[in-house]
C-alpha cells in the first residue's frame, strides 16, 4: 500500500534527523563518541530538544489540519483565534508585575486559553458558533492584544522583557525536563482525540450542511475541535513559546502529498512535521555557531520554498 | 400505499420570520415527487427543516411515524439522503473518497470498512456511471460528473428515501436527462422514492407521478402533473402566462411560454 511505503520514508527520515541532531550543535560530536559519559550531558540536552521539536511539530500541525478542516479556511493556524497574542499580554503583564521567570509558561498558558475562551463567547450566536464570526473574532482579538503589548513594551520595557520577549517568539531550548512531561501529556492526547475525528473532519470539510446530511453533529465536532486545539497550542507555548509556519504549511505539503483525507494526512502529517522541526532546529543552532538563529525564522525560510516547489508540481506524490 | 414521510403542519425558517408556513405533505413508498415553484417560495427551507439542517418551530415531521428529531441522525442519514446542487470543496477528495464518505452513517469513529460496505460503494460506482472516475480529484470533474458523484455518495448511503435540490441546475439537456433517466432506474428497480426540488416545469412534468406547487411558504396544489401544471395554476403562482399542451410522447403536459415583449 501506498500509505505504509510514505510512512516508512518518513520514518526514515526522521531517523536520520534526530541522529544528526544529536551529533551536530556547537560542537560537533563523532557518531561514536555521543555514548560517552564525558559527553552525556550534551547528548540529554540535545535529546530534550529534539523531542520538543517532535512535540512541538506535531501538535503545531495537527492543530492546523484540525482547524483548516472545521473552518474550511486554508489559512487557519493553530494561533488564529488569538493563543498566540493571548499568551503574549499574560506574560508581558506578569513581567511589569514583577512575577517570578519560573512562572512564566503558566502566564503564558492562561493567557493562551483566556484570549480563547473570550474569542469563543465573541463569536456565539445563540448556541451555535459561525466560521465567520469565529476567525473574526480571532483575528480582532489578536489585533487588539498585540497592540497592548506593544504599549507596555514601549512604556514599561526594560532589558528583561525583551529577553523573555525573545523567548515568547520562538525558542526549543527546554528549560525544565518536568515541565515538558507535563505538557506532551495534553498534546500527545490532543492529537490522539483529533485522530480519532479524522472521519468527521473529511465530512466537515465538504461543508457543514454537506456532513449534517452524512450524521455528523457539526456543533459539537467544532466546539470539540477548538478546545483541543486550543489546549494543545496554549501547552505547547509554555514550553517552546509561539513558533509560526510550522502548523500553517505542514499541512498543506502533505494534503498535496497524501491527499485531504484526515485518516492518512494525520499521521503521515505528525512525522513530517517532527522532520521539518527537527531538521530546522539543526540549521537554527548550527548555521551561524555558537548564536542561535530562531527556530522560526528557519522554518519560514526552508518551509516557504519546499510549499512552492509542491505547489507548482500541483500533484499527489 | 404506505406513508414513508408524513409532513405535518411544519412551519420555520432561518430567523425571526416563518419562511414555510404551515405545510402538510405525505411521501408515500415508491413516490417520484417533484417540489416546484418560484424563487423564494421555500422550497430549500422546506427540504432542509425535512434533512434535520433546520428545526422546525410548529408541526411535527414523521418518517415512518416516529418522529424525525427524535431520531439517532446517523440513523436517520441511514434511511434519508440529500443531493445538494452542487458539491464544492477547497479539499481535492478523489472521487472514490467522497463516495465512501456515504458510508459514514453506518460506520463507528475509527472504523474501517468492511467487505459489505467497500461493496455498496462499487455499487454506487456502477449505477451511477462512474467507475472510470473513481480515482480522478472532485475538482477535475465536469458539472454532471460531478452529479453524478454526489449521488452515488447518496446511494452509498443505502437510504430508502433521497432527496435533491435542483440536481440539473447546472446541466445542459443532455445531462438533464441523463440524470432524471438515473433517478427513473432508481425509483422503479431499487424502489427508492425520490423527492426532489425542480425549476424545469418540462422535466416535472415528463418524470414525477406527484407534483407539489409551493408557493409563499405554502402548498398552492398537490397532485399527479396533469392536475397541477394547469395555466390557471402556474400563472396565479409564477405571474406570467404559459401555453398548457400535451406532449405528442409522453402524454403529459407540455408547457411553453410566452415571451411578454416581442
Amino acid at each position: 500500500m501506498h500509505l505504509k511505503r510514505r510512512l516508512l520514508i518518513l520514518l526514515l527520515l526522521l531517523c536520520i534527523v534526530v541522529i544528526l541532531g544529536l551529533a551536530k550543535g556547537a560542537v560537533n560530536i563523532p557518531l561514536p563518541g555521543l555514548l560517552l559519559k564525558e559527553n552525556q550531558a550534551i547528548f540529554n540536552m540535545r535529546l530534550l530538544r529534539i523531542l520538543a521539536a517532535i512535540l512541538v511539530g506535531s501538535g503545531l500541525s495537527v492543530s492546523g489540519i484540525a482547524l483548516q478542516a472545521v473552518l474550511r479556511n486554508s489559512l487557519a493556524e493553530p494561533y488564529l483565534l488569538g493563543t498566540s497574542s493571548g499568551a503574549g499580554l499574560a506574560v508581558v503583564i506578569a513581567m511589569i508585575v514583577g512575577i517570578s521567570k519560573i512562572y512564566m509558561p503558566l502566564a503564558a498558558f492562561i493567557g493562551a486559553v483566556a484570549s480563547i475562551i473570550l474569542v469563543y463567547n465573541l463569536a456565539q450566536e445563540g448556541s451555535r458558533i459561525t466560521d465567520k464570526s469565529l476567525v473574526l473574532s480571532g483575528v480582532i482579538i489578536s489585533i487588539a492584544f498585540s497592540s497592548i503589548i506593544v504599549f507596555l513594551v514601549s512604556i514599561f520595557g526594560n532589558e528583561a522583557m525583551h529577553e523573555i520577549t525573545w523567548w515568547l517568539w520562538g525558542n526549543l531550548e527546554v528549560y525544565d525536563c518536568r515541565l515538558m512531561l507535563l505538557v506532551s501529556a495534553p498534546v500527545i492526547l490532543g492529537i490522539a482525540a483529533i485522530f480519532v475525528f479524522s472521519q468527521d473532519l473529511n465530512a466537515i470539510s465538504m461543508g457543514e450542511e454537506e456532513a449534517v446530511h452524512l450524521g455528523i453533529d457539526t456543533q459539537k465536532i467544532k466546539k470539540a475541535v477548538i478546545l483541543i486545539t486550543a489546549l494543545i497550542t496554549a501547552s505547547l507555548i509554555c514550553i517552546c513559546g509561539i513558533i509560526g509556519f510550522v502548523g500553517l504549511i505542514v499541512p498543506h505539503m502533505m494534503r498535496l502529498v497524501v491527499g485531504p483525507n484526515h485518516k492518512f494526512l494525520i499521521p503521515t502529517t505528525c512525522l513530517a512535521a517532527s522532520v521539518f522541526m527537527v531538521g530546522c532546529d539543526i540549521f537554527s543552532r548550527t548555521l551561524f555557531a555558537p548564536v542561535e538563529i530562531p527556530i522560526g525564522v528557519i522554518t519560514a525560510i526552508i518551509g516557504a520554498p519546499v510549499f512552492i516547489i509542491l505547489l507548482k508540481k500541483g500533484k499527489r506524490i | 400505499m404506505e406513508v414513508l414521510l408524513k409532513i405535518s403542519n411544519v412551519s420555520g425558517g432561518y430567523y425571526k420570520e416563518d419562511i414555510i408556513k404551515g405545510i402538510s405533505l405525505d411521501v408515500n413508498h415508491g413516490d417520484f415527487m417533484g417540489i416546484i415553484g418560484p424563487n423564494g417560495s421555500g422550497k430549500t427551507t422546506l427540504l432542509r427543516l425535512i434533512t434535520r439542517v433546520l428545526c422546525p418551530r410548529g408541526g411535527e415531521i414523521f418518517f415512518k411515524g416516529e418522529k424525525i428529531f427524535r431520531m439517532d441522525l446517523k440513523e436517520f442519514c441511514r434511511r434519508i439522503a440529500f443531493v445538494s446542487q452542487d458539491i464544492s470543496t477547497d479539499f481535492s477528495f478523489t472521487v472514490n473518497e467522497i463516495i465512501s464518505m456515504g458510508r459514514i452513517p453506518h460506520l463507528k469513529r475509527l472504523q474501517f470498512e468492511t467487505k459489505k460496505d467497500i461493496e455498496v460503494v462499487e455499487r454506487a460506482l456502477s449505477v451511477t456511471d462512474t467507475l472510470s472516475l473513481r480515482d480522478k480529484r472532485i475538482d477535475e470533474l465536469s458539472a454532471g460528473e460531478r452529479q453524478r458523484v454526489t449521488i452515488a455518495r447518496a446511494l452509498s448511503q443505502e437510504p430508502v428515501l433521497l432527496f435533491l435540490d435542483e440536481p440539473t441546475s447546472h446541466l445542459d439537456i443532455g445531462h438533464q436527462i441523463q440524470i432524471l433517466d438515473l433517478l427513473k432506474r432508481l425509483n422503479r428497480k431499487n424502489y427508492l422514492t425520490i423527492v426532489m426540488i425542480l425549476h424545469d416545469l418540462n422535466l416535472a412534468s415528463a418524470y414525477c407521478n406527484r407534483i407539489a406547487l409551493l408557493n409563499n411558504g405554502a402548498i398552492y396544489k398537490q397532485g399527479r402533473p396533469e392536475e397541477v401544471l394547469t395555466y390557471q395554476n402556474i400563472e396565479a403562482v409564477y405571474k406570467t402566462i404559459v401555453l398548457v399542451s400535451n406532449n405528442p410522447v409522453t402524454g403529459k403536459p407540455n408547457i411553453a411560454l410566452v415571451p411578454g415583449e416581442k
